[in-house]
């Protein structure tokens, strides 16, 4: 049941990989999102170096997210013009964050960022996430007048120049807005090993008030440029990428993914939210629960090279 | 095949036995293997390590993989949160470290040969990459040994070297599935009464053979094509079961 891990450098059960690939891909056809804010703090869980979890995430997001959004293109639910201005942004912020994580794991601080970040960003949108859909539970009976959240603020920022007409979305903004985005999201894609859609999906809901329908679609669409940016920059220029570890990842992922975008169809879209909340709300607590308990080891180590 | 590989080893103690005859207060060692290959399927394996000696005495084994520079890291709270705030480097310090032993090592040995050896786990050398108090010295010095113990990288539990009778002996050495690659060096000992009276060196390896050896090399070698490669896979892979769920 054992499998090397040749560029890892470590041995694991293949059976634990396809376990969590399937796991995490069933999420990622619900949801839309990548998995990787799940995947790569469970693959470190089991034993696999920050390093290699971050670089090899990232080539199974690029394959889990290809078999999404062919799911999703066929009902025509990607909005292409939308996806290459995120995608533009992207690319910039995602080879700008493989850079920044090079530089911080030279200092030693790439895990604390890491899970500083994720703390911070998944509590936050959680939190939100949380409110808006038991809001939205509370008043699916009533009519008319919904309130969208405090977000709705921002919509100014719809105004600024180089507007462009996204038929697809149904609107009329700013690609300055779309673009911003995806930069940083692309910085968080490469720091945090995760495609970024718990981020993106949000911000395109509630910031650029795009109709749920081609959100998930045109998310996963994006993140596939994304991560695969950030998989040929990791393998590349870090050499962290295992791609044993992430075929078998890819191999239960695909799979999980297809179930869980069929399983997304019948299920309601406040209660998909809610749940989503809920995960995002869980991971960042025990993030920060790790981050603050006395840890067994005061002490750890890393090889620095090889004579 | 079992009749075969005692009959071989049979012969080659018989070998070492008059190898051994040769000089006065030898010892005389082979390992099953000199080389360990990591395949596909490798999680760990064992080597037996069998010799001969000319009279009586205490047998140490000692193995050591090759050398590295690790970097040690303490953490202190700051607002509340764990961050590493301190670092020391250790030189050549072993990736690997095996001891074991006919009898416990303190009964048998004196402190200055444990040192001038590397005998047990707390004379393994380390060298402080900067000058630093003795109290914090020997506090990462024993944060990192923690650390290679639990990564089961070094060994301070050792499995006993085994008499056969009171010339020939056995111990079987222990690698795990993270077992680092490189140049190994297994050092055999004879004592008597405190005093080192013969001794023998072997050296084995640890290499990637078959598809692992192939990929890893591909990452280092040709990173950039590597990189490309892996983004086709994946999306190669995404591509097909998305077809094949379409037709399913």
């Amino acid at each position: 049941m054992q499998i090397y891990l040749p560029v890892a450098e470590l041995s694991v059960n293949w059976l634990v990989l396809l376990g969590l690939g399937g796991g995490v891909g069933l999420l990622s056809g619900l949801f839309g999102v990548g998995g990787g804010f799940l995947m790569t703090p469970l693959l470190i869980f089991i034993g696999v170096p920050p390093t290699i979890a971050v670089g090899s995430e990232a080539a199974q997001i690029v394959g889990s997210s290809v078999s999404g959004v062919l799911a999703h293109w066929r009902r025509g639910n990607v909005d292409v013009r939308m996806g290459v201005v995120l995608l533009v942004g992207g690319l910039i912020g995602s080879t700008a964050g493989v850079q920044l994580f090079s530089f911080l794991r030279n200092v030693g601080q790439v895990d604390l960022i890491i899970s500083i970040a994720y703390v911070i960003i998944l509590g936050l949108i959680g939190t939100l996430m949380l409110i808006e859909s038991a809001n939205a539970l509370r008043q699916a009976s009533k009519t008319g007048s919904a309130r969208r959240g405090k977000l709705h603020q921002h919509i100014w920022l719809h105004g600024l120049p180089l507007k462009l007409r996204f038929p697809k979305s149904k609107l009329y903004i700013s690609a300055i807005l779309p673009f911003g985005i995806g930069i940083g999201v692309g910085i968080l894609a490469a720091l945090m090993g995760v495609g970024g859609g718990f981020i993106l999906v949000p911000a395109m809901i509630y910031l650029l008030g795009m109709p749920t329908s081609v959100v998930v679609g045109t998310s996963l669409f994006q993140i596939i440029f994304v991560t695969a940016n950030v998989t040929f920059l990791q393998a590349f220029q870090n050499q962290t990428v295992d791609m044993v570890l992430a075929i078998l990842l890819l191999i239960g992922g695909v799979i999980g993914a297809q179930i869980g975008a069929r399983l997304g169809q019948k299920l309601r879209g406040e209660q998909l939210r809610g749940l989503m909340a809920l995960m995002v709300v869980a991971v960042a607590l025990k993030l920060a629960f790790d981050l603050i308990a006395t840890p067994e080891e005061m002490f750890s180590m890393g090889e620095t090279e090889r004579h | 095949m079992m009749v075969l590989r005692s009959l071989s080893l049979a012969t080659a103690l018989l070998g070492l036995l008059i190898v051994a005859r040769a000089h006065a207060q030898t010892v005389v060692a082979d390992l099953s293997a000199h080389e360990i290959a990591i395949t596909a399927g490798f999680s760990g394996t064992e080597l037996l390590l069998f010799g001969a000696t000319d009279g009586e005495g205490d047998v140490i084994v000692v193995v050591r993989g090759p050398a590295t520079t690790m970097n040690v890291r303490r953490k202190s709270r700051i607002l509340g949160i764990w961050i590493n705030t301190e670092s020391l480097r250790f030189r050549n310090v072993p990736s690997f470290y095996r001891v074991a032993s006919s009898r416990p090592i303190a009964d048998i040995t004196t402190e200055g040969m444990r040192q001038r050896h590397q005998i047990g786990v707390e004379a393994v050398k380390a060298e402080p990459a900067r000058n630093v108090t003795p109290a914090k010295l020997a506090e990462f010095r024993a944060g990192m040994t923690r650390n290679k113990v639990r990564q089961e990288l070094w060994d301070d539990t050792p499995e006993g070297v085994t008499f056969l009778g009171p010339k020939l002996f056995r111990t079987t050495i222990r690698f795990p599935a993270n077992v680092p690659t490189g140049v190994y060096n297994v050092e055999i000992f004879l004592l008597k009464d405190g005093r080192e009276i013969g001794g023998q060196t072997t050296p084995m390896r640890v290499k990637k053979t078959g598809v692992g050896a192939a990929v890893y090399d591909f990452a280092h070698r040709h990173a950039a094509l590597y990189g490309l490669a892996a983004v086709l896979v994946a999306v190669a892979a995404g591509w097909t079961a998305s077809t094949a769920f379409r037709r399913g």
